[in-house]
């Protein structure tokens, strides 16, 4: 039962990717350009609305629909690994035009190139977890 | 009912992240995709190579499901909900990507320059996706998450790392595309 809600969840996420366009190329490019206001408006309403019900939900203690506390995980403080991983992150983003979300819609959609992006960042991951103990974090 | 049709507009798809933000903390989970790329290295066998990867990859198995529903849900937005697929960009846009050697620009969901079957047969082309795949990867680990983990959870918590994180993600996107791009396309 579980696995299906999840399955819907990411259903759900993959229409909107696809739907919002924040899966396509043009729109990742048009955003560093800041020639639309698109991207801007999705993450801007997203968080928004996200920072809202966050606030609402720590506030108020309201446990998960399993009767469970609801955790938020506090990133471990840094300046460093935030700041190289995410430059190293866009230059990415912006090249192969997908983060790791709607990477995987893509796929759905049939674009079959996009399978190198997927199995190439695999391979990224893999790099850090070889090398994460040599760099500053 | 030709609407249904149509790309959403930012203020129905920014409030629908938010929403599947909001689903999967109430189901006790944290929205965050890249972690799924540490997984499938921890199912690959990752973990006889370093610690990085050794932990029970079982516990992550309902993100796994989540992407799985992600590539449906691509295929049925494609598929099901759309009659044309091009993206309709700022015409300055365009006529700058037409420049570059995106004739596609303005006529197609993903440039066909770079995502055409065909152009599996592009050395050129295989070498760009890869190396934006690999840095996706290596980025998104080593800023302890990507878009969804980073720029809508962490910010959404107000925490501090995920605006450094998003900082970073902006002077990258930015440092590819006005300096790098001219010297590749």
């Amino acid at each position: 039962m579980r696995t299906l809600i999840y399955l819907f969840i990411g259903i759900l996420f993959g229409i909107t990717m696809f739907k919002s366009e924040a899966a396509s190329w043009f729109r990742i490019y048009e955003m560093f350009k800041f020639e639309s206001f698109h991207m801007y408006g999705i993450i801007g309403s997203a968080l928004v609305i996200g920072i809202i019900v966050v606030q609402f939900i720590k506030k108020f203690k309201i446990k998960s629909f399993y009767g469970e506390t609801i955790r938020f995980n506090p990133k471990a403080k840094s300046f460093s690994r935030y700041m190289f991983g995410g430059i190293i992150f866009g230059l990415g983003w912006a090249l192969a035009g997908a983060c790791p979300g709607p990477m995987f819609t893509l796929i759905g959609v049939g674009f079959t190139p996009i399978l190198i992006v997927i199995i190439a960042s695999i391979l990224g991951t893999f790099l850090y977890g070889l090398f994460k103990a040599k760099l500053p974090h | 009912m030709n609407w249904i049709y149509e790309p959403w507009p930012w203020y129905v798809s920014g409030p629908m992240i938010a929403f599947i933000m909001f689903l999967l903390l109430m189901v006790g989970k944290n929205f965050g995709m890249s972690a799924n790329l540490r997984t499938i290295c921890t199912i690959c066998g990752a973990g006889n190579k370093t610690a990085f990867f050794k932990f029970d990859w079982k516990s992550q198995k309902w993100n796994l499901v989540v992407i799985l529903g992600a590539i449906i849900g691509g295929f049925i937005g494609s598929h099901f909900l759309t009659a044309d697929m091009a993206v309709s960009i700022n015409p300055d846009t365009i006529k700058d990507l037409n420049l570059l050697g995106f004739t596609s620009a303005g006529k197609t969901y993903l440039p066909t320059e770079l995502f055409e079957t065909e152009s599996l047969l592009n050395l050129k082309t295989i070498v760009v996706l890869a190396i934006g795949g690999l840095l996706v990867g290596f980025g998104a680990r080593y800023a302890g998450g990507c878009t969804s983990g980073h720029a809508i959870s962490g910010l959404s918590d107000l925490q501090l790392p995920s605006l450094i994180a998003v900082i970073g993600f902006f002077i990258g996107g930015m440092v590819m595309i006005h300096i790098l791009f001219p010297l590749i396309f």
